[in-house]
């Protein structure tokens, strides 16, 4: 597969972490935002090629982690109406809800289908118009555009019996609400190579200056990330708090046009509820008055009802980066993939998954745990 | 092109001959007979009283062990590329009796027909098993018909039973797992699943993929015949070679160390996995088998393997350690380990 096995060359990946080796003079801490790559550094083990004191603490860039359980609650809730078919992306059906999740709701009768692409779920709404299709819009700005396409095509073709729920989110808000946590640990970011491929890089330089640390546009193979490590620590190291590209194939400074233009006609700016980090101002995405039409939430009313989160669940600090999964108390005893407690133990971007998937040798005590992640 | 004639000038079509499967196909009586008819004679063998009969009888004389298993498919599409519900229903129940180290006998076949559908379907899949079954060189000797109502099946489901003679001395299982061991597989990973899923998805793939489905048994006897001492034998069917292995290590209480650089996976099974999500190490498999022996056999048995068609890619891909007791370990092309554990719940394709 070209553009894919190159940059898992081993060669390559060696030399990169021989490079990282001879820079490196002191801890630091980097901080991969995507899901992506911190399933790749756990897949692969580079984590395993770093030197030691440099730690990479995994960031919130899992759209399955950060969704709030009120938003599952919606869709479990929505998903049960009359006539309802409920479409979604697959590791959004077993997220637990509050009382349940999407594939107990399926397993109990409702019609909830998996599709790969919004466009799917507006073609089950043509070819079913007596049936009310909803679609599960989670995501951040890498998906926003396929779902911004799903609410516009289906205004084009004038179909009424169509809606999503949205639960979308924006990455630079949360970058600053960890920057400015208090105790924040991240002294440089490798930035998510996709979402900037779709909005560009001018927010990120604007927070790489105004906060002064390093941030790097990174891919999500192996030679991506530890190119984009190296990169950083080299910023690190000599103190210049500047915004790199290490993920040029892709990603242009000024992302993809059309994909924004059609963001921006279909959906505005909002504050939003993060699963982990909670209400922040100006970080989500809902839909323009022109399409609150198609408006899932406003379409079927949900009554009030409280969501309450299993108390053992620290999603939120490791989502924050503040621990490592296996710290959780709730980690490979109360919680696992089979049943989880949080997102991040379901999707196979999130934290929590990863680490139980990939390293669970090292937990049970067999061998001990690479010590990358001293805190 | 010839007008027909106006539906009211035309006569009753006969009820039994309906193109479609209907409630009385399974009634028990006229219907169901003439549906008989009309599919036994798809089959070898059916001019034996026996597939007309509630069971068959099997001379069991001189065998001095069977191994007895049963399966049922209910596959969705029902044909896909590379085959179909009745070529897996033969071999994959044919593959269960070959990882018990037995030589595959005889069958049963029970059809769970749901109403409505089409009898041209049914009878390409009956063939389809009676083509298998001849591959197989095994006889297909009893079985059942049922219809439910229209929309409670999906289709249609099959079951199979086997048996198969074990010949004597043979123990092969988890108990016989050894540290040391090595584990060969006999080809690609992944290559049904993605046919599957494919077909269900109305995907393409170039070159395309077809299902692996094969019969087994021949790769086994050779191995036995020639006095190898297989362990262990295990078809990486549901779940993939991971579950299948990890299932493995926890039965046999030992460590299982794979070498990721030798597990082969086709362009477009990788191509589908890196656009899906999709690991190929928990992709469905019906043509591929692990198989234990001894490292110093390790050599001798996969050049036994490679003669025929369904051992061609055989190749060592691990081995057992006293290690990591009651794990799957793979070892990755950067020198680095990953713990696999097995599959929970159906691997679901990633949002982005």
């Amino acid at each position: 597969m070209r553009y894919v096995e190159e940059f898992r060359d081993s060669a390559r990946v060696k030399a990169l972490a021989n490079a990282i080796g001879r820079v490196v003079t002191r801890p630091w801490r980097i901080m991969e935002v995507c899901g992506g790559q911190t399933h790749s550094i756990v897949k692969y083990g580079l984590d395993q090629l770093l030197p030691e004191g440099l730690e990479l603490i995994h960031g919130p860039g899992c759209p399955v982690c950060v969704t709030p359980t009120e938003k599952i609650d919606a869709a479990v809730w929505v998903s049960q109406q009359p006539n309802v078919i409920f479409c979604s992306f697959g590791d959004m059906l077993r997220v637990p809800g509050s009382s349940e999740d999407l594939l107990t709701t399926k397993a109990r009768g409702a019609d909830i289908r998996m599709v790969h692409s919004p466009l799917d779920a507006v073609a089950i709404a043509r070819e079913n118009p007596e049936r009310e299709v909803v679609f599960f819009a989670v995501g951040f700005e890498t998906t926003a555009p396929a779902n911004a396409m799903a609410a516009y095509a289906a205004r084009r073709q004038a179909l009424t019996n169509f809606s999503m729920i949205i639960a979308h989110v924006l990455v630079p808000p949360a970058i600053l609400a960890i920057l400015q946590a208090e105790g924040n640990r991240v002294q440089g970011f490798l930035a998510a190579g996709h979402v900037c491929s779709i909005m560009g890089t001018s927010e990120y330089q604007l927070i790489a200056a105004t906060h002064r640390v390093p941030i790097v546009v990174t891919g999500f193979e192996p030679v991506d990330i530890m190119q984009g490590i190296l990169m950083c620590v080299r910023q690190l190291e000599v103190g210049t708090f500047a915004l790199e590209n290490q993920y040029a194939r892709v990603v242009r400074p000024e992302g993809n046009g059309p994909a924004r233009a059609l963001v921006a006609e279909v959906f505005e700016i909002v504050g939003s509820d993060w699963r982990g980090l909670g209400e922040l101002a100006v970080s989500g995405l809902a839909l323009r008055d022109a399409y609150l039409s198609y408006d899932a939430e406003l379409r079927f009313p949900r009554p009030c009802s409280v969501t309450s989160i299993p108390s053992a669940c620290q999603a939120g600090a490791v989502l924050t980066g503040q621990i490592k999964p296996p710290q959780c108390s709730a980690f490979a005893k109360a919680c696992t993939p089979e049943h989880p407690l949080g997102a991040p133990m379901v999707s196979t971007e999130g934290a929590c998954a990863a680490y139980y998937h990939y390293r669970r040798r090292s937990i049970d005590g067999v061998v001990p745990v690479p010590e990358f992640a001293v805190s | 092109m010839e007008s027909s004639p106006s539906p009211s000038l035309q006569c009753p079509r006969p009820l039994h001959s309906s193109r479609v499967i209907q409630m009385a196909h399974g009634g028990g009586g006229r219907l169901m007979s003439e549906l008989l008819g009309r599919l036994l004679p798809l089959l070898p063998g059916s001019e034996k009283p026996s597939l007309r009969h509630d069971g068959a009888v099997v001379s069991v004389a001189d065998w001095e062990r069977l191994a007895f298993t049963t399966d049922s498919y209910v596959v969705n599409p029902l044909f896909f590329p590379g085959g179909d519900i009745g070529k897996l229903a033969v071999n994959g129940t044919v593959n269960d009796l070959a990882m018990c180290g037995a030589v595959p006998k005889v069958l049963s076949c029970a059809l769970i027909i749901e109403e409505g559908f089409p009898v041209a379907s049914l009878e390409r899949v009956l063939r389809s098993m009676a083509a298998a079954a001849e591959v197989a060189g095994i006889e297909i000797i009893t079985g059942d018909t049922k219809v439910v109502d229209r929309g409670k099946g999906d289709g249609l489901y099959i079951n199979t039973a086997g048996l198969g003679v074990l010949p004597s001395g043979i123990l092969i299982g988890p108990q016989k797992i050894q540290a040391g061991d090595a584990i060969i597989i006999n080809g690609d990973l992944g290559r049904h699943a993605v046919a599957v899923m494919g077909a269900r998805a109305d995907m393409v793939f170039d070159p395309p993929v077809e299902s692996d489905s094969v019969p087994l048994h021949r790769l086994v006897r050779s191995l036995l015949e020639s006095g190898i001492p297989v362990h262990c034998l295990r078809d990486a069917t549901r779940g993939g070679l991971a579950s299948t292995l990890v299932e493995l290590a926890e039965s046999s209480e030992l460590g299982i160390r794979l070498f990721d650089d030798k597990i082969a996976v086709g362009e477009s099974v990788r191509s589908a996995c890196e656009i899906l999500g999709l690991d190929p190490l928990y992709l469905a498999n019906e043509g591929r088998c692990v198989v234990f022996v001894p490292a110093k056999y390790a050599e001798g048995a996969v050049a036994l393997m490679r003669e025929l068609p369904e051992g061609r890619e055989a190749v060592v891909i691990g081995r057992v350690t006293r290690e990591h007791k009651r794990m799957l370990v793979v070892e990755g092309q950067y020198g680095t380990e990953r713990c696999v554990p097995m599959l929970s719940g159906e691997q679901l394709p990633r949002i982005c």
